[in-house]
């Protein structure tokens, strides 16, 4: 599995990305870390990682600066060649921004940051990124986010559902997120935006390997020569 | 030549920053706030000249950044 990770200024998931997508890759390719004033992607890569963080201040709207960010024209158009690619965090808030995930991220209910482990559970094995856990698997996960109320209208919830493109729900919603969502797929399920940080648990020394199934569902799908 | 662009949350988008406010307007004593809605202005100084051309510029400004349309309105003044 050839993976990148981009590096926005105030990026700061960015190398426990790296050190996740390092499960399924070669020790000899490890991911290639990409500025954002980049224009070009190197050739051969399997899947692209968006990192959580605070891009640009998270000034205008979260991810609304790194989402018009050079780099990012290439990773929407490598995404539109269904090449794959997972946001975190930040990262989803980024994908939502660019428009390869619907709706969007909106302060939490609550207005506090939210830091801690919650539970969320699998809605969907269908995709790369969940296919090692079991359907309704419950799986828990860190999260860290001020504006992870995902929202979107009513035509796009119905296809969510009716796509089964909800990947991830939380069992107990701490920031008002529309029907509970925590993650969802775009439509060829080769794009997925979650708010939990499943890169922060996929090691017993982080505490956990809940998150290590997303890592190893894409080595499994993405082997690469 | 000046523009003026005001992004407001649209009708039916829950406004928790809003909702906040309303909440700490009433704890100092101000009553009968019924709703608060938080949104943003956002001014810019342009070379262009033409008026319309401004408004058409800014427009496009706001659809590509200033705004996320998904959850936002804007208006766009030309001062």
């Amino acid at each position: 599995m050839r993976a990148a990770v981009i590096q926005f200024p105030g990026s700061n998931c960015d190398r426990d990305l790296a050190v996740a997508f390092a499960r399924g890759s070669d020790a000899s390719k490890p991911a290639q870390m990409i500025w954002h004033k980049e224009t070009g992607l190197p050739a051969g890569l399997d899947v692209i990682g968006i990192p959580g963080g605070f891009s640009f201040g998270d000034y205008l709207r979260c991810g609304a600066i790194a989402a018009r960010s050079p780099i990012m024209q290439a990773v929407v158009d490598f995404a539109n060649r269904g090449g794959y690619v997972i946001g975190i965090c930040n990262g989803f808030q980024v994908l939502t921004e660019t428009g390869l995930l619907p709706g969007a991220l909106m302060r939490n209910s609550g207005m506090k940051f939210i830091c801690k482990n919650l539970e969320l559970q699998v809605k969907t094995r269908d995709s790369v990124f969940t296919s090692a856990y079991q359907h309704n698997a419950k799986i828990t996960v860190p999260v860290a986010h001020h504006d992870g109320n995902y929202q979107a209208d009513t035509d796009t919830l119905k296809a969510l559902q009716a796509e089964d493109r909800i990947a991830f729900t939380y069992t107990q919603n701490p920031n008002g997120s529309l029907n509970d969502i925590a993650g969802i797929l775009s439509e060829n399920r080769r794009v997925l935006g979650m708010m939990p940080h499943p890169e922060r648990l996929n090691d017993p020394q982080l505490g956990g390997t809940d998150g290590s199934g997303m890592f190893d569902s894409l080595a499994d799908a993405l082997v690469s020569a | 030549m000046k523009a003026r662009v005001f992004v407001t949350l649209k009708n039916g988008v829950l406004d928790p920053q809003g909702g906040a406010v309303r909440h700490a307007l009433g704890s100092l004593g101000f009553e009968g706030v019924e709703k608060v809605r938080q949104g943003k202005v956002i001014e810019l100084e342009l070379a262009e000249t033409d008026a319309d051309k401004a408004r058409a510029s800014v427009s496009l400004m706001c659809d590509k950044l200033l705004a996320n349309t998904v959850i936002e309105d804007y208006t766009v003044e030309i001062l």
